[in-house]
């Protein structure tokens, strides 16, 4: 096994020691902040794949987030107040089951993903950036503009959704479910990167001409690349709402954006784990630096300069020095 | 008669004023070395570009295998089988020697879209890739970091890549440059053998290796054409000697 291997072995334990031991101490609060990690940090492992492994830096992955959301938002929306979605052409119900609304949040993200990705590729760099950041920002107003569904306020979901065989409400269940879906998602990462379309992804990052010149189209690559990390966002938005029972046009915020890029810049670009290290280091900052100052994001601006300055790699990088990282 | 895989008729591409190809046209038959000669400039990389899709001309035609490619991509030109190397080298530099090497096998055998099974396990891409790097003495640099080889290496493996794609036509820009004398020799003799399987259209500054490798030459000025012929042709030409090997000799 490898450094890094034992670092993110000890990194998914640690995540899970955490809960367990607050669990056992009754600290609901830790669980839910260990919770809260778990599902930026599968919005970061989805981002990770359209930025690490294909070098597209997007700032509009808060659309696939709040696509999430709202999708979980609004099945629940009607479920609660018994009204139907819609009743033309045929009569679509609310839900309040998780597996559903996953599905559903999931398959909203890649579409829109696919919409998006399809128009935003034929750029690169800056315009590429420009552009994802003009769709999330066109959804967050889109969001703010809608009186049907909160408007501004967003919209509040009384109880927790359903998963069989469940309780939701209890922190550590609900945990539990964040978390498997985390490991999950990690584990499709890795199979990912030493797929064929990993391979192929990860040369056209690194020398699109070479890609083209064996009859591989890197527009292809990075359509489909741009696809699976939305719909892996997408899901971490539906989370994300059901943690807080709360869904709000601010979901959308290119703030959102900018936070999760931070949990991979943080961890380690391209670095399988890095969005679980950044994402549990951006929370334990937050904890730790929030209750001392308003300002500490200003801290946060500074440690980010420093990982981008002096630690390209980030924690896993540094930590584990360079690696292959596909083999 | 037979046909010519790759014909180029009357290709111009203007950069501004600079006229960078001009009214060119040049056959590549079967079986054949034909080298592509000229001064630094002359417009050789650019028309191997407009070859190979990545530039698109101003005018004039690409026909390969008998279908015009001319409105055809870089992708869709691979597909149908122009293998090509580059001048400066473009691989994968964070990847190791032997994921190059499957990438091109990927792109012409595999299916570079597939997202479970691993890769570096395909036996049979494998096999494609690895019988290239051998061909190409680089058998003891599998798994090597492409950006650690040298200068001759990553020429090396530009030719093992293009080898993988089994391609009904090679273009190479330069494959020897950096190559040393042992390494120039080595792939004079493994370009000798490959014009059996697949053509080379071959642009090449090291004069030795073209006039011991070129079953035609054509000699590249200012953008056009001054002549083509046979090795003794080209030697023996007054404007040649005078635009080009007059350089050298
Ligand atoms: N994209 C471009 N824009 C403008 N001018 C260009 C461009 N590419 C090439 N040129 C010019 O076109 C001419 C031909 O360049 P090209 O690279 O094809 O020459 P070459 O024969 O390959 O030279 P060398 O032997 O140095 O590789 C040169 O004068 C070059 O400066
Ligand atoms: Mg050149």
């Amino acid at each position: 096994m490898t450094r890094e291997t034992w670092i993110n072995a000890a990194l998914a334990l640690g995540l899970l020691a955490v809960p367990l031991w607050a669990w056992v101490a009754d600290e609901p609060f830790t669980i839910t902040l260990a919770t809260k990690v778990a599902i930026l940090a599968l919005a970061g492992v989805g981002l990770n794949i359209a930025l690490g492994l294909g070098g597209l830096v997007s700032l509009g992955h808060a659309a696939f987030f709040g696509l999430g959301g709202y999708a979980m938002g609004i099945l629940a929306a009607h479920a609660q107040n018994y009204t139907p979605l819609m009743e033309w052409p045929l009569v679509v119900e609310g839900t309040k089951s998780m597996p559903v609304i996953w599905l559903v949040a999931v398959i909203v993200s890649a579409l829109t993903a696919l919409l998006i990705g399809a128009l935003s590729l034929r750029t690169s760099g800056v315009y590429f950036i420009m552009i994802t950041l003009a769709f999330g920002q066109m959804l967050y107003y889109f969001a703010i503009s809608w009186p049907a569904y909160g408007g501004e306020d967003g919209l509040s979901i009384y109880v927790r959704n359903g998963f069989p065989g469940l309780n939701t409400l209890d922190p550590i269940q609900f945990f539990a479910i964040c978390y498997v879906l985390l490991i999950l998602a990690l584990a499709f990462s890795a199979r990912l990167a030493r797929s064929p379309f990993g391979l192929a992804l990860n040369a056209a990052r690194q020398s699109p001409q070479r890609v083209e010149t064996v009859g591989i189209s890197p527009y292809r690559l990075r359509l489909l690349a741009f696809v699976i990390s939305g719909a892996i966002t997408g899901l971490a938005g539906a989370l994300f709402a059901d943690l807080n029972r709360f869904v709000s046009p601010s979901m959308f915020s290119w703030q959102t954006s900018g936070e999760i890029m931070v949990f991979i810049i943080l961890g380690g670009t391209a670095r399988l784990f890095g969005p679980v290290a950044g994402a549990a280091l951006f929370i334990f900052l937050e904890q730790a630096l929030g209750g001392l100052s308003e300002y500490w994001h200003v801290h946060l601006g500074l440690l980010l300069l420093a990982v981008v300055l002096f630690a390209r790699g980030g924690i896993i990088g540094t930590l584990a020095g360079q690696g292959a990282r596909n083999d | 008669m037979t046909e010519p895989v790759l014909s180029i008729r009357n290709i111009t591409k203007m950069f501004g004023a600079l006229a960078a190809s001009d009214n060119v046209s040049l056959d590549l038959m079967p079986g054949e070395i034909h080298a592509l000669i000229g001064p630094n400039g002359a417009g050789k990389s650019t028309l191997i570009q407009q070859i190979s899709g990545g530039l698109t001309p101003d005018a004039g035609s690409v026909h390969f295998l008998g279908r015009d490619v001319t409105g055809l991509d870089t992708v869709a030109r691979a597909r149908l089988g122009l293998g090509r190397t580059f001048q400066i080298s473009a691989l994968a530099m964070e990847d190791t020697v032997l994921q190059n090497a499957m990438l091109g096998a990927l792109g012409a055998k595999g299916r570079p879209f597939s997202i479970l099974r691993p890769i570096m396990r395909d036996k049979g891409l494998r096999q494609v890739a690895e019988a290239a790097l051998d061909r190409m003495g680089l058998s003891t640099h599998h798994n090597t970091v492409t950006g650690e080889l040298s200068h001759g290496q990553r020429r090396q493996l530009e030719v093992a890549v293009a080898l993988t794609l089994s391609p009904r036509a090679f273009l190479m820009d330069e494959p020897m440059a950096g190559l040393g004398t042992s390494g120039t020799h080595d792939l004079t003799a493994i370009l000798s053998n490959l014009r059996h399987e697949a053509p080379i259209l071959l642009v090449e500054h090291d004069m030795d290796a073209v006039f011991a490798l070129a079953d035609r030459i054509s000699v590249l000025d200012y953008g056009r054409i001054i002549a083509t012929g046979t090795v003794d042709e080209i030697r023996a030409h007054p404007d040649v000697r005078r635009a080009y090997l007059g350089e050298e000799t």
